[in-house]
């Protein structure tokens, strides 16, 4: 799959959840659009992820 | 450029309908860029009073101390362009009254301080409306100001900042205001059909 322009291999299967904890992503903080469209956060846990999913993981830091 | 085109473009914006959430280092300089080159409504909302340690970042003067944003802010653009429609709430927003404040609007800028609010504004507009958003987010500190810079990377989504400094590093008037630079230059780009399809 490609996040954030970057190609990332899908080893097991696994949910957008799954992911963003693995890879520390604070889920309060931030903004994700899998294949151009909005993913709700309820959605999270129950959006499995594809070998050919384009997802873009938007995040904030404070300040302003 | 000749006068019928600079004509135009003053017309288009007078049109230009735009919200600013949140009215601190980012959304003062905003609302005031956006008064200056004539956006011609402007929505502002914030809940807080001005304070003498907005002073060194934020568009409010000494005599204002003490009065809500927005209506200090509103004194600001009175004395800048008069003819504008300012519209302004003192509120709180959340994920619950965001949409029907902004949704009637062209373009939306996320002008908040907390990473959690800014994720919320966002994630609500995108899911909920169809609203193009103008978002910031890292633009503390005083390192390399070249790197704050505009990214699109959502279609409805325009992102200033370095992505990276934090608030904890001091925020200070430079990056700041250029950040909010950034935005106003976004916002004005979007309200005159300049953007192309998916860059900035």
């Amino acid at each position: 799959m490609l996040i954030n322009g970057k190609q990332v291999a899908l080893k097991e299967e696994k949910t957008l959840m799954d992911f963003l904890h693995e890879e520390g992503y604070s889920l309060s903080r931030i903004a994700v659009e899998r294949n151009g469209r909005i993913v709700p956060k309820a959605e999270y846990g129950r959006v499995m992820l594809a070998k050919e999913d384009e997802i873009e993981i938007v995040s904030f830091v404070g300040g302003g | 450029m000749n006068t019928e085109v600079i004509k135009d473009m003053q017309s288009r914006l007078e049109k230009g309908r735009v919200a600013i959430a949140g009215l601190g280092g980012l959304g003062s300089n905003l609302a005031v860029m956006l008064a200056r080159a004539g956006v011609g409504h402007l929505f502002l909302v914030d809940f807080d009073r001005v304070e003498e340690s907005n002073l060194n970042r934020q568009q409010y003067f000494l005599p204002q101390v003490g009065k809500y944003k927005t209506d200090a802010i509103c004194e600001v653009i009175q004395k800048i362009n008069p003819h504008l429609t300012v519209h302004t709430q003192c509120i709180t927003v959340t994920a619950e009254n965001a949409l029907p404040l902004f949704r009637e609007y062209d373009v939306v800028c996320e002008a908040f301080d907390r990473p959690e609010a800014k994720a919320a504004l966002v994630n609500c507009l995108l899911e909920y409306s169809r609203v193009k958003i103008v978002s910031a987010s890292g633009m503390a500190g005083l390192g390399d100001m070249n790197r704050v810079k505009t990214t699109r990377p959502l279609a409805r989504l325009y992102l200033c900042g370095d992505g990276t400094s934090e608030e904890k590093e001091g925020m200070f008037s430079p990056r700041v205001t250029a950040c909010a630079a950034h935005q106003a230059n976004a916002v004005l780009r979007i309200l005159l059909g300049l953007e192309s399809e998916k860059g900035v």
